[in-house]
């Protein structure tokens, strides 16, 4: 099922008395969630990404826009009417039913011609069961689960009754780091098997990246960027998603233009043409650097971390806007840790310029 | 001991003398009441020791009397009581506006004096030279006859004391189901909702079950509270109960005690005996069922 | 399914709401009027005088000519202001021995390190279990043989102990991390100090909530009063009350006992209102009517 959202807005009365501005949420969204494809939502907390959820599973009406699940507008639809399964930050397992009359719950609900016996139920279930392997744990109660198995069971309890749209609120926070992994890809296999719209929301870039078909930026209510991870990270529209996205973050200086050359500091580092002169922020990706004795930019060495594969240089600028940058270059570079500095060399395709204020993607070509 | 010891009793010296003076040594003394038989006030003597002092009081009408009052208004009130508070705070729940000044206003009679505004309700109920009361107009607008509450048949004075009781306890029960209801969080109701759960599901599946403990706490509360009524039917009808065919276990008590009958304590303390050997018997009931029925 | 049965749905869940709402409202004003009709109609009684009072075959839900005269015959026919009196000072009296008997207490529970401890806290917490009607008839005969009937200790001795508020108190003690103990040790604090100067300010609300309910307890207490005092010159407001309602004002003079249940009811009233959300806190936290 294709979801649509057009023009969604979601303003709440404020509660603070002596500034009774509204707070939007979410500002004026539309886009298209193509059917059958993984979606991350993501943003820093409290970018209303959980608002977006809500207002598509019905929880929450919007102030204004419309939203459309293929060509029905359910704008107006409470959440049992429309055919979609939430996942819980905190799951919401029900602790006095065990998994199965978890699982079970929803289907119970059915009326008229979808109306199930119990053995249609449980067979309903224990096939979900297996979809997520809970096998064998389904006269447990919640409590006697641990974190992933009790997220297991919210997906399945969501998933059970076959909904047209899955949504899934922080899947993986309380998660420990390693479940976390694990779990993550079980999502995307589950969501592949049943081939349902998922809609995941998240402040983790890293788990969004790894898993969604599509990405979905957000910062304050308003939404930035939409795209598939790798081009949303090749090609970010602002300085907020180019920092956003990316383990280590970019690095950032202020630079200028002068010419139909980039300056950082009194260092011409790139040629970039298409760009009048006039001062810029720059953003460089760590992979973006190359370690040449000869290179333009001069930085001045704090430490190398060696991570086997990589090794990340930590270094200073004058003119960097950001505590240290970071590079990652291949282990077979060798830097001489003695030295007091380090130069690089850009890749072009790595280097980002920004308005300085605005901070809106500045577009050049590299001669 | 030691000096640390020392201090930590002298820290609890007040605290033991006032608890040993003034429940330890009566509860051990009340059982040895109970067994003096002919005990005599005046000269602190009795006659023999043995069980004639329970087998008197189950013997005694009034006391029999009193039993049957209380059961009645134990079975009457606790369920009816718990119920409506039930539908009160479910109610109150589902509100934002106007809930903060109901939640006040329903609490109120848990801090007045339970005399004074049993003397409000007597004169609501009682028929008199002057007036039939404000609750036989009511009933009249129905087409029935005035009925004297308060020194009229059994039935109708049950009835107020009943209705009495109902609203004197009902504060403590809205609000400890309110909060137990505030305590269920919204997710989920909000999982319900997506599921499309009819509501008297939810009710029955979900929020029944997640407030059990508190329900079954207010059960157990409820029948103590109920077995030991007294100042209600007081308020209502006066101190002599027995007149009034009104009196409950513990206003047998006490009239065992003091009071123109009194001056018995052996069977005072038979008839407390027996109210604690009751109390104890259905809180344990209670405890086994709510075993059963609460699932964490 | 198309866009017009969901426009139906979409009226027909908000018109159900709407019913389901109103049904609600009017439902919790009733048993609004329910609770609020008793104190409405004794300020009302109160305020008619005794002629028109004992006029009204069919009562009145207003008045139109308010006296204060039943207020008077409150103060003056009957010893109301003596009651008042004597409930204050037994409520003062009860509230603050208990409060110096039990803040030592809990905080050698929760505090204090020394053998039996836990042993003697079992044994505190079993008499919880202890009904009162079993304990008050020794209690009676003691304050008797003592000679104690009709005075304030004889009232307020049996009155102090409550085992329920040490236990609610050490709990909030125990709540205070070590740490600040130990801080407190290091810098040659007594325990004495530590208690008065370091515990009760955190626990403040606590004691507050504990004074409160206390009052209210003492306020509104009967059962005791009436078994150990039969001159007037000692009733508390309650056993006033029952007095005034037997004997009182030589005739059945109901305005003028309303006007007394007000000014008993009212100090209460009061003490409620400035102290809501407290009162209410702590009886959901464990209290029971009683």
């Amino acid at each position: 099922m294709k979801v649509y959202l057009e023009n969604l807005t979601k303003k709440f009365p404020s509660r603070n008395k002596k500034d009774p501005t509204e707070v939007v949420a979410v500002d004026n969204f539309t886009f298209e969630i193509p059917d059958g494809k993984l979606i991350g939502l993501l943003g820093p907390s409290g970018c209303g990404k959980s608002t977006a959820l809500n207002l598509i599973c019905g929880l929450q009406k919007p102030t204004s826009g419309r939203i459309f699940f293929g060509d029905d507008d359910v704008t107006g639809l409470p959440p049992e009417n429309r055919g979609v399964g939430l996942v819980f930050q905190n799951y919401a397992l029900y602790p006095h039913l065990t998994v199965r009359q978890n699982i079970i719950f929803p289907l119970e609900n059915l009326r008229g011609k979808d109306k199930m016996t119990k053995e249609q139920m449980y067979a309903k279930a224990d096939e979900i069961a297996g979809l997520v392997q809970l096998d064998g744990l389904m006269d447990r109660k919640p409590s006697e689960l641990s974190g992933g198995q009790q997220q297991r069971v919210a997906i399945a309890r969501a998933l059970v009754k076959m909904p047209q749209v899955l949504l899934l609120d922080e899947p993986l926070s309380n998660l420990d780091a390693r479940l976390r992994l694990q779990t993550r890809e079980e999502i995307r296999r589950i969501q592949k098997e049943t081939g349902i719209t998922t809609v995941f929301v998240t402040h983790d870039q890293d788990e969004a990246m790894s898993i969604s078909d599509m990405i979905v930026v957000m910062k304050a209510g308003v939404l930035q960027q939409i795209g598939a991870p790798q081009e949303v990270y090749d090609d970010p529209v602002n300085l907020f998603v180019a920092k956003f996205l990316g383990t280590p973050p970019i690095s950032v200086y202020s630079g200028s233009v002068k010419a139909g050359k980039l300056y950082i500091g009194d260092e011409a580092v790139m040629n970039v043409s298409g760009v009048e002169d006039r001062d810029v922020t720059v953003g460089i990706r760590p992979e973006g650097y190359i370690l040449d004795e000869n290179g333009p930019l001069t930085c001045l060495l704090n430490r190398v971390e060696v991570m086997g594969r990589d090794i990340s240089v930590v270094s200073t600028h004058a003119c960097s806007l950001s505590e240290a940058n970071r590079s990652i270059i291949s282990a077979e570079n060798r830097v001489d840790t003695a030295a007091g500095t380090v130069r690089f060399a850009l890749k072009p395709a790595k280097v980002f310029l920004f308005d300085t204020v605005t901070e809106a993607r500045i577009p050049f070509t590299a001669k | 001991m030691d000096n640390q010891s020392r201090k930590g009793w002298l820290y609890l010296l007040p605290a033991i003398l006032f608890l040993g003076a003034f429940m330890v040594y009566p509860l051990i003394d009340v059982f040895i009441y109970s067994f003096e038989e002919g005990y005599n006030s005046a000269s602190q003597t009795h006659m023999g020791i043995g069980t004639y002092n329970y087998g008197y009081i189950l013997r005694d009408p009034y006391f029999l009397q009193a039993v049957k009052n209380t059961f009645i208004l134990v079975v009457i009130t606790v369920p009816l009581s718990t119920g409506i508070a039930l539908l009160i705070s479910v109610a109150l729940s589902s509100i934002q506006k106007l809930r903060h000044l109901f939640q006040t206003v329903y609490f109120l009679p848990y801090v007045t004096n339970t005399l004074a505004v049993g003397l409000v309700f007597m004169i609501l109920f009682k028929k008199t030279a002057y007036s039939d009361g404000l609750a036989n107009l009511i009933i009249g607008l129905f087409g029935a006859g005035p009925i004297d509450f308060i020194d009229g048949p059994y039935w109708a004075k049950m009835f107020v004391l009943c209705f009495y009781t109902i609203w004197v306890v009902m504060p403590f029960k809205i609000l400890i189901l309110t909060s137990a209801l505030a305590s269920v969080k919204q997710d989920y109701y909000n999982a319900a909702r997506i599921d499309g759960t009819p509501r008297w599901r939810i009710f029955t599946k979900i929020t029944l079950p997640m407030i059990s403990p508190m329900l079954f706490y207010l059960i157990i509360t409820g029948f103590i509270g109920a077995f030991k009524a007294y100042s209600d039917a007081v308020a209502l009808f006066g101190t002599n109960l027995n007149a009034a065919e009104m009196n409950t276990i513990v206003g047998y008590v006490y009239d065992m005690l003091y009071g123109n009958s009194g001056g018995y304590p052996s069977y005072a303390s038979a008839a407390a005996i027996i109210l604690f050997v009751i109390v104890l018997t259905i809180t344990c009931i209670n405890l086994l069922v709510s075993k059963k029925h609460t699932h964490y | 399914m198309n866009s017009v049965s969901y426009e139906k749905i979409e009226k027909s869940a908000a018109a159900r709401k709407k019913i389901l709402n109103t049904v609600v409202y009017v439902f919790l004003g009733l048993w609004g009027v329910m609770v609020l009709f008793p104190f409405y109609w004794m300020l009302l009684t109160s305020v008619k005088s005794y002629g028109s009072y004992n006029a009204e075959y069919i009562p009145k839900f207003f008045t139109l000519t308010p006296t204060l005269q039943n207020y008077a015959d409150a103060f003056t026919a009957v010893p109301l202001a003596k009651y008042f009196f004597n409930t204050v000072i037994f409520t003062l009296a009860t509230t603050a021995i208990m409060l110096a008997v039990i803040i030592p207490a809990a905080f050698a529970f929760a505090r204090l390190q020394f053998k039996g401890r836990d042993l003697v806290f079992t044994l505190f917490l079993s008499l919880m279990m202890i009904p009162n009607e079993l304990v008050i008839i020794t209690n009676y005969t003691t304050i008797t043989n003592l000679d104690l009937r009709n005075s304030f200790v004889g009232l307020i001795l049996p009155s102090v102990a409550s085992v329920f508020y040490i236990y609610l108190l050490k709990e909030n003690f125990a709540q205070i991390p070590d740490e600040l103990y130990y801080a407190a040790k290091v810098d040659g604090t007594s325990d004495w100090k530590y208690l008065w100067k370091v515990m009760m300010p955190i626990c403040r609300p606590t004691v507050v909530t504990i004074t409160i309910l206390k009052i209210i307890e003492c306020w509104n207490s009967y059962v005791w009063p009436r078994l150990v005092t039969d001159d007037p010159a000692y009733y508390l407001v309650s056993n006033g009350i029952q007095e005034i309602r037997e004997n009182g004002f030589g005739r059945e003079n109901i305005p003028a006992m309303m006007a007394a249940v007000v000014v008993i009811s009212v100090p209460l009233v009061v003490l409620f209102l400035i102290f809501r959300n407290k009162i209410m806190e702590g009886v959901a936290r464990g209290g029971t009517k009683g």
